[in-house]
């Protein structure tokens, strides 16, 4: 992969100045190689990396497994872009294995995800069946440790 | 100074030695490291960004960790043959084939030692009598010229300059080679400068070494961390193998400094002989850290990802230090810039403290690693990106301020 990219995908906002002097070439390369990447496609967007855990909201997560049954034609395509529509879905996924799509699904509590399952999700067509697993606590998200690192134990000075 | 004398004049009551006075005199005249005189002024300050740091910033691969934790968990807690297991041996010497082109005998002409640190001093050791000249470029990591004075040879230092890019030459070597030169110690990429030698060079200087009939001992340490061009070693070169000490160890490619495991590759006669110094003195290395460098060598990923990231942040330190106006040549190897910044009219002990008390960012004086350094500041870029950027800006603030 381009060595850009891997830089953008740790750091979206580091400066193109920066980033040219990493790369070793110029300012406007770098802007005119994002540009290109943003253009294409291949950069879909910039967000931060918010660990929820410390804020005091109402936010709840789960991962669903789906089971689908393939159309003629579409295959799994069809149901995962109706799912994929609704905005408590953050996330999806086509798997090998047991299931078919993996959801990461938001809500504000419990309930109203549990409601999102049952009346929305579950009573698609094609939809076979659901297993919802909530989730408690985030270790790592996005190669981010949400815990804070721990200190630098080297030498301050050494040969 | 020396009791014997009193001790003939008055038999009844001899001299008492002070504590001072039992020391050896070939260790007085040495003195203490410049980096450790630094590290006491840097260590009682808060909130210093330190490009002083001379290891890695990463923390050994976890498979490398997880297999030690294993191997203890296993009671893997004994001695291990003295040369080191040869499971481990029949490791490095497969790795150094395949990443230098010199093949070495696991049984034979391969010894595991505690760093890179015990493989020098063996090496020394086992080839230094007393007034034995050793040479060696400098500037150059600290501990050389002690270690051949500890050995009873006499240091020669080489001078190298930044208008080549700190790389050894055959004509520097001819200025300083005498009937007592003993053996040629080199380092590359170099720990302070991060110099790197081509191809040409090496067979220049192994030209050398076979004319004057000398022994190369060659520490390797840095070699992972070569950013372009070649990577070649002097004991490859054509009938070198029989007059080369080849070092190398686990601490900076691998990340794995507190492991504290090296290796020393020679011919048998030379591998013995020093062998017959690790025995008495170390017994074998760490079993633990064997286990853990076997696993290391598994594969090549870790040290190449870790070079992808020293790489950024060596153009990164370079570029914005240039761009302030302190000239800095781009090193191919290491994880160090040097630049130079005599052009500001201090030393560069008084550049050092200074920048230090004025902007907290901690830089090694050139001068520490000999005088062929004054002039010159030891950048490490093992350092989070973040705090580089930072320690720039500092620095950037601080030579504006030395200009007006």
């Amino acid at each position: 992969m381009d060595e850009l990219l891997t830089l953008l995908q740790r750091n979206a906002l580091e400066s193109p100045k920066n980033l040219a002097r990493m790369l070793n070439t110029t300012e406007d390369a770098i802007k005119a190689k994002i540009a290109e990447y943003e253009r294409s496609g291949v950069i879909r967007g910039y967000q931060a990396i918010v660990n929820t855990d410390q804020l005091d909201v109402d936010l709840v997560r789960a991962v669903i497994e789906v089971k689908v049954t393939p159309e003629r034609e579409g295959g799994f395509n069809r149901i995962a872009e109706r799912v994929s529509k609704f905005p408590e879905v953050e996330s999806i996924y086509l798997m090998s294995g047991t299931y078919d799509l993996l959801a990461v699904v938001t809500g504000h509590n419990l309930k109203e995800v549990a409601f999102f399952v049952s009346e929305k999700l579950a009573t698609i067509e094609g939809i076979i069946s659901t297993a919802t697993h909530f989730m408690l606590k985030t270790y790592k998200n996005n190669g981010i440790l949400m815990e804070l690192e721990k200190l630098d134990e080297r030498l301050k000075v050494s040969p | 100074m020396n009791g014997s004398k009193s001790r003939l004049e008055n038999p009844e009551k001899p001299h008492q030695r002070s504590p001072g006075e039992f020391i050896a005199r070939h260790l007085l005249n040495i003195p203490r490291s410049g980096i450790r005189d630094f590290f006491e002024i840097v260590s009682s300050r808060k909130d210093v960004i330190s490009l002083g740091i001379g290891e890695p910033d990463f923390v050994t691969p976890w498979h490398v960790r997880e297999q030690a934790i294993y191997a203890l968990e296993h009671g893997a807690t004994s001695y291990t043959s003295n040369r080191g297991l040869l499971e481990l041996r029949r490791a490095i010497s497969t790795y150094v084939g395949k990443a230098f082109g010199v093949v070495y005998n696991p049984e034979t002409e391969i010894l595991v030692t505690v760093g890179v640190s015990e493989a020098l001093d063996l090496a020394l050791r086992a080839i230094c009598e007393p007034g034995d000249e050793i040479m060696y470029h400098e500037p150059c990591f600290v501990s050389y010229a002690p270690e051949i004075r500890f050995s009873h040879g006499v240091p020669v230092a080489v001078s190298t300059t930044r208008e080549n890019d700190f790389r050894l030459t055959r004509a520097m070597l001819e200025e300083k080679v005498t009937p007592r030169t003993k053996a040629l110690l080199l380092n590359f990429p170099t720990n302070p400068t991060g110099a790197t030698l081509t191809q040409a060079d090496v067979n220049d200087i192994a030209s050398f070494a076979k004319q004057h009939d000398l022994l190369v001992i060659t520490d390797e340490i840095y070699s992972e961390l070569t950013y372009e061009g070649e990577r070649p070693s002097i004991a490859a070169v054509p009938g070198m193998k029989e007059r080369t000490i080849f070092l190398h160890g686990f601490s900076k490619g691998w990340a794995m400094t507190g492991f504290r495991l090296g290796y020393a590759c020679a011919p048998p006669e030379l591998s013995e002989a020093m062998m017959k110094i690790h025995q008495y003195i170390m017994m074998c290395a760490p079993i633990l850290s064997q286990k853990a460098a076997i696993e290391a060598l598994k594969t090549d990923q870790d040290t190449a990802d870790m070079r992808a990231s020293y790489e950024k942040r060596r153009n990164f330190l370079c570029s914005a230090l240039n761009e302030m106006g302190i000239p800095c040549h781009l090193p191919k190897g290491a994880f160090y810039v040097f630049p130079y910044i005599g052009d500001y009219g201090l030393t560069s002990e008084k550049f050092a403290l200074r920048l230090l008390d004025e902007e907290n960012v901690a830089c090694v004086p050139g001068s520490a690693f000999g005088t062929s350094g004054e002039g010159f500041l030891r950048c490490c870029y093992a350092t989070d990106i973040e705090e580089i950027k930072e320690a720039t800006q500092r620095m950037a603030r601080f030579v504006k301020r030395l200009k007006r």
